[in-house]
């Protein structure tokens, strides 16, 4: 039942939040922080007791729910949706107390409904990594959405309109094409098995012909790239970061966007090992471009937030490149990557918003000598842009590391390619902290930055502590990890070995 | 041979159209101000007691073994009235539907407290709009009753229609359904001009689109020498005369594709829509294309199912243009009504997949879709009702910027429904899409399917833009306001909000419901 607790705490929360009077904002922030704090040190203890052997899934519940369809509430973790369930959970509360008083900077919106969004978000998210049944993973992936579209649409800045729009219909038509392909597995599980089903273990279990599995894959494959986001898909997630507070940026990029690469590594690998397989190389290609892309075009931007955001796209390149490498290194490289990228992107997203609430403005030009007036905000900074470019000793170091050295298994002049993206990623980090905290600061700059306060340091130092801890002992996250990276490879490789050596196994 | 008549299978039928009588005596007879109470008595009281009978047949039928049924699949069979009316499952399940529907859309043509004149219909339909006289009989407050018999005739005639088992019983049911509605669309109290347009562009193309269905029946005769359906699907093998037989087919498709509304034969759906008093649009929109479709079922599937191979490609292309041209029109709308329309036009497209899979699962779907589409359309111009400044319902979208802020309730709502149209899971409308796709998925419709999700993408943008218009949109100047309704109002919103969630979340009993309503008799 810890899986279901742990969705039912935070809704819970929510509706309180939400039913409290107006007047009560205070009140409403407090009950919002402990409820997400219990579900954060819930998660954890799922984490801590994952075992390190087995990659099956763990915590395993299931009840029926839409029998007609073979739909049941099908939950359960292993090691990748585990440690990302942790990193979920744990951002959740740390943007609460980074967004403590955005409403009131805002002007706009209620306290309750801003808290109680996140909350319901956070049901979600632990949600969406949580099922097993491929239906409610859907239903998850796409209500997702409407808390996600509220927070930006009602608490964001000035284009905040467009931005939740673009975002909403960016992600609904992925999700309707994955809904098509969805039915397709649906029916093709049914001529097999004799009734349909969605389970995600039977559907890997599948021997789905591979001209079938080419076909669904793409539905998959389009609402994943849309969710991660890669190059082409990705124009929504700068234009909803910007626009979004930096609390809700972080959970959208830290977070959900995760939801599309998690996706690539937990089912389309598991159920469309040939499609993967025949895709990988094009995937491959188009996850490279990403990276150069995102690097290149993060350090033009003139905006904070769209160069963070920009600075994700060529960071999921990294994963999405890992994945479809399909080594054992890359596999859990992009795994860990998921979660460092979490931590470390919502550093700079919180940290951005940081300087945004002080300054009034998120343009690089309008800062400069930050760490004069400041010197601990922009050792902040540093800190968090540091980890964002791999620097070693960061958590994000290892994921990076392994991934390329998975991705020199597969192909050596990919990995050296790719190599260059980490130059890039320094170009953008080091350029972007020259400009705005080095330098004699501006009047503007003396009068409104002021240093850090207690508040701010609570919700960036766990952050700051978990990349560094996790950069020199990432054997924790990667115990987990690993086992559930060996059970995706065995599902690609059972699919190739022949019939005589999988009768074996079983 | 000894003539029967079965009352008790025919009873729901009765009941309405015998209440229908009543009504008609009562606005005779009673003094002007003790007729709409009992008018009210009359009608709730009449459909639920059809209602029950509906629900005693279905388990009368229900009990009947394999065995009594001659090894056909489970489910009431039962041909009466001499051959003219069949009650089976589906029949059954669509009239259970439509009373549901009728009963709550009752509640809203009930309603007399939003407007502060009276209710929403015109005080007296024959003054003419703008004149001395209607100014006279609106300062008295005077409200008119007719409405009622209308209302009952109606529904009688929907009951009637999905249950008909031969052309010329299902002609008569159609005529008795669409006569009073056309009547009903004319009679708003503001707007008059465009609502007795909207009724005489109704009746004029309602009237042209039944000459075709009767020709096309007349045509089937002339091959076959028998009007019922059964006996038409026996003697339609090997006429040697295709091209009279499809001529009759496609007419009669006409026919049942107008009521539906069907591209090409949509046309009259925006302007009746933005027409009409909104109660009546929320009846009409609901109940019309729920017994309509049960009639177009039953005519392609028990008399021509033979001729599958002859209709599926021309429905198939029809439900593509449905689809496409439904939801791209709607796109371009700035009034909600209209919106509305052109939405259930997509929504016509969807249902169609249904007809084209030719399989148990596309008949259980389309039950369940056809109910779930029904509750929220009703539900989501209950709200457009109540959304209203001083000249009345405020249906241009700009004046619904910012109710999100004004009246947060009646906007989430209004959200909930139109997440619901647009298809968005946890809400009944997925839950009906994702049947209907599947089974056309199973039908090997794949590419139709894949047509239908890119309207729904299309479709999804204007759901969507209401919303942000609501929520993220300041309120313009003299923005309208959310009247409270009287519980009639409130009652009708709240259940249908309540079906609309519920079949979303827990859908399997409703779902089991379709499932066992089992397949036509014929």
């Amino acid at each position: 039942m810890l899986l279901t607790n742990l969705m039912a705490l935070p809704l819970i929360g929510a509706a309180v939040v939400f039913a409290l009077p107006i007047g009560r904002e205070l009140l409403a922030k407090q009950i919002a922080l402990v409820v997400s704090l219990a579900t954060a040190f819930g998660a954890i203890y799922l984490g801590l007791n994952m075992s390190t052997t087995d990659g099956g899934l763990q915590y395993v519940e299931s009840y029926k729910w839409i029998p007609a369809f073979g739909i049941n509430w099908s939950v359960g973790v292993d090691g990748i949706s585990a440690v990302l369930i942790v990193m979920a959970t744990v951002l959740v509360p740390l943007v609460m107390i980074a967004g403590w008083n955005d409403v009131e900077n805002i002007g706009q919106g209620t306290v309750k409904g801003y808290f109680s969004l996140f909350l319901v978000l956070e049901t979600f998210m632990v949600g969406v990594f949580a099922a097993t049944d491929l239906f409610l993973f859907y239903v998850f992936f796409e209500a997702m959405l409407i808390p996600v579209y509220f927070l930006i649409g009602r608490f964001g800045g000035p284009q905040r309109a467009y931005a939740a729009m673009k975002f909403l219909l960016y992600s609904l038509v992925g999700g309707l094409f994955m809904l098509a392909s969805l039915i397709g597995l649906y029916v093709a599980s049914g001529k097999e098995l004799g009734k349909g089903t969605f389970d995600f273990t039977a559907l890997a279990g599948l021997n789905m012909d591979p001209a079938t599995q080419k076909i669904l894959f793409l539905g998959f494959f389009f609402a994943f790239a849309v969710k991660a986001p890669m190059v082409p898909f990705h124009t929504w997630l700068p234009d909803a970061a910007a626009q979004a507070t930096p609390a809700t940026s972080t959970l959208l990029v830290g977070v959900l966007d995760k939801v599309g690469t998690f996706g690539m590594i937990h089912y389309l690998l598991p159920i469309f090992p040939d499609a993967s397989k025949y895709y990988a190389p094009v995937i491959i290609v188009l996850a490279v471009i990403s990276i150069f892309y995102g690097a290149l075009l993060a350090i033009g931007q003139t905006d904070l937030l769209r160069l963070v955001a920009f600075s994700s796209v060529s960071h999921f390149g990294f994963i999405v490149m890992g994945i479809f490498v399909m080594t054992s290194q890359g596999l859990s490289g992009s795994s860990l990557y998921m979660v460092n990228h979490g931590f470390s992107t919502g550093a700079l997203f919180i940290v951005v918003g940081f300087l945004m609430t002080r300054r009034g403005s998120k343009f690089i030009a309008d800062f400069g000598g930050v760490n004069k007036v400041a010197p601990v905000l922009a050792g902040v900074v540093l800190l968090s842009g540091l980890s964002s470019l791999a620097l070693p000793g960061m958590s994000s170091f290892v994921s990076e590391f392994l991934v390329l050295a998975g991705t020199f298994a597969y192909s050596k002049t990919t990995a050296i390619i790719a190599t260059f993206g980490i130059v890039l990623a320094a170009v953008y980090i080091l350029w972007m902290y020259q400009r705005t905290m080095t330098g004699e600061p501006s009047a503007e700059v003396k009068e409104t930055v002021k240093e850090i306060s207690s508040r701010e340091l609570a919700a960036v130092t766990p952050l700051i502590a978990l990349i560094i801890a996790l950069g020199f002992v990432p054997q924790v996250a990667l115990n987990v990890i690993n086992p559930a990276v060996e059970q995706v490879q065995e599902y690609v490789d059972v699919q190739d070995a022949p019939p005589a050596v999988e009768g074996a196994k079983e | 041979m000894k003539i029967s008549f079965e009352y008790a299978a025919l009873a729901p039928i009765l009941i309405l159209l015998g209440a229908g009588v009543i009504s008609v005596l009562l606005e005779a007879f009673l003094p002007r101000n003790a007729r709409r109470p009992l008018q009210l008595i009359l009608v709730f009281g009449s459909i639920i007691l059809s209602f029950v009978y509906v629900v005693v047949n279905s388990e009368a039928t229900t009990k009947l073994t394999d065995a009594e049924l001659g090894g056909q699949a489970k489910g009431l069979r039962q041909i009466v009235a001499q051959g003219s009316v069949v009650i089976d499952g589906p029949g059954l399940f669509i009239q259970g539907i439509l009373l549901i529907v009728a009963f709550i859309a009752a509640l809203l043509v009930a309603e007399k407290h939003v407007d502060p004149q009276g209710d929403g219909f015109a005080s007296r339909s024959s003054t003419l709009p703008g004149s001395e006289d209607e100014k006279a009989f609106t300062a008295q407050g005077v409200m008119q009753t007719e409405i009622w018999p209308l209302y009952l005739f109606s529904v009688g005639g929907m009951l009637l229609f999905p249950v008909a088992n031969d052309f010329l019983t299902m002609f008569v049911a159609l005529e008795v359904f669409s006569l009073p509605l056309y009547l009903l669309a004319g009679m708003a109290r503001r707007r008059r001009l465009l609502s007795q347009e909207a009724a005489l562009k109704y009746f004029v193309l309602g009237a042209f689109s039944s000459a075709f269905f009767l020709f096309g029946a007349a045509l089937i005769y002339a091959v076959t020498g028998v009007i019922d359906f059964g006996s038409v699907a026996l003697s339609l093998v090997n006429t040697g005369q295709e091209g009279l037989v499809l001529s009759g087919v496609g007419l009669i498709a006409v026919g049942l594709l107008f009521k539906i509304g069907a591209v090409p034969f949509h046309q009259w759906t925006p302007d009746v829509y933005q027409g009409s008093p909104t109660s009546i649009t929320a009846f009409m929109g609901a109940a019309t294309k729920i017994t309509a479709f049960g009639a177009l079922f039953r005519v392609f599937y028990v008399a021509f199912g033979g001729l599958r191979w002859d209709w599926t490609p021309v429905f198939a292309v029809i439900a593509l243009i449905t689809m496409l041209v439904g939801s791209v029109l709607a796109v371009t709308q700035t009034d909600i009504k209209r919106m509305l329309a052109y939405s259930s036009v997509a929504h016509a497209g969807f249902i169609l997949l249904g007809l084209i899979s030719a399989s148990p699962n596309g008949l259980s779907s389309t039950l369940f879709y056809l109910f779930a589409y029904g509750l929220t359309t009703l539900g989501a111009f209950g709200i457009v009702s109540i959304v209203r400044d001083a000249s009345g319902e405020a249906t241009h979208l700009s004046q619904w910027a910012g109710l999100g802020r004004t009246s947060p309730w009646i906007a989430s709502t209004f959200t909930l429904f139109l997440l619901a149209l647009a298809g968005i899971p946890l809400t009944s409308g997925f839950t009906g899409k994702f049947a209907v796709f599947t089974a056309a998925v199973e039908a090997g419709q794949t590419w139709l399917v894949i047509n239908a999700i890119i309207a729904s993408a299309i479709a999804a943008f204007f759901y969507a833009r209401v919303i942000v218009l609501m929520f993220f949109t300041a309120a313009p100047e003299n923005a309208p306001s959310v009247v409270v309704p009287s519980l009639l109002t409130t009652v009708a919103i709240g259940s249908t909000a309540a079906f609309t969630l519920l079949l979303g979340v827990v859908p399997q009993p409703v779902l089991d419901l379709c499932a066992n309503a089992g397949v036509f008799f014929r």
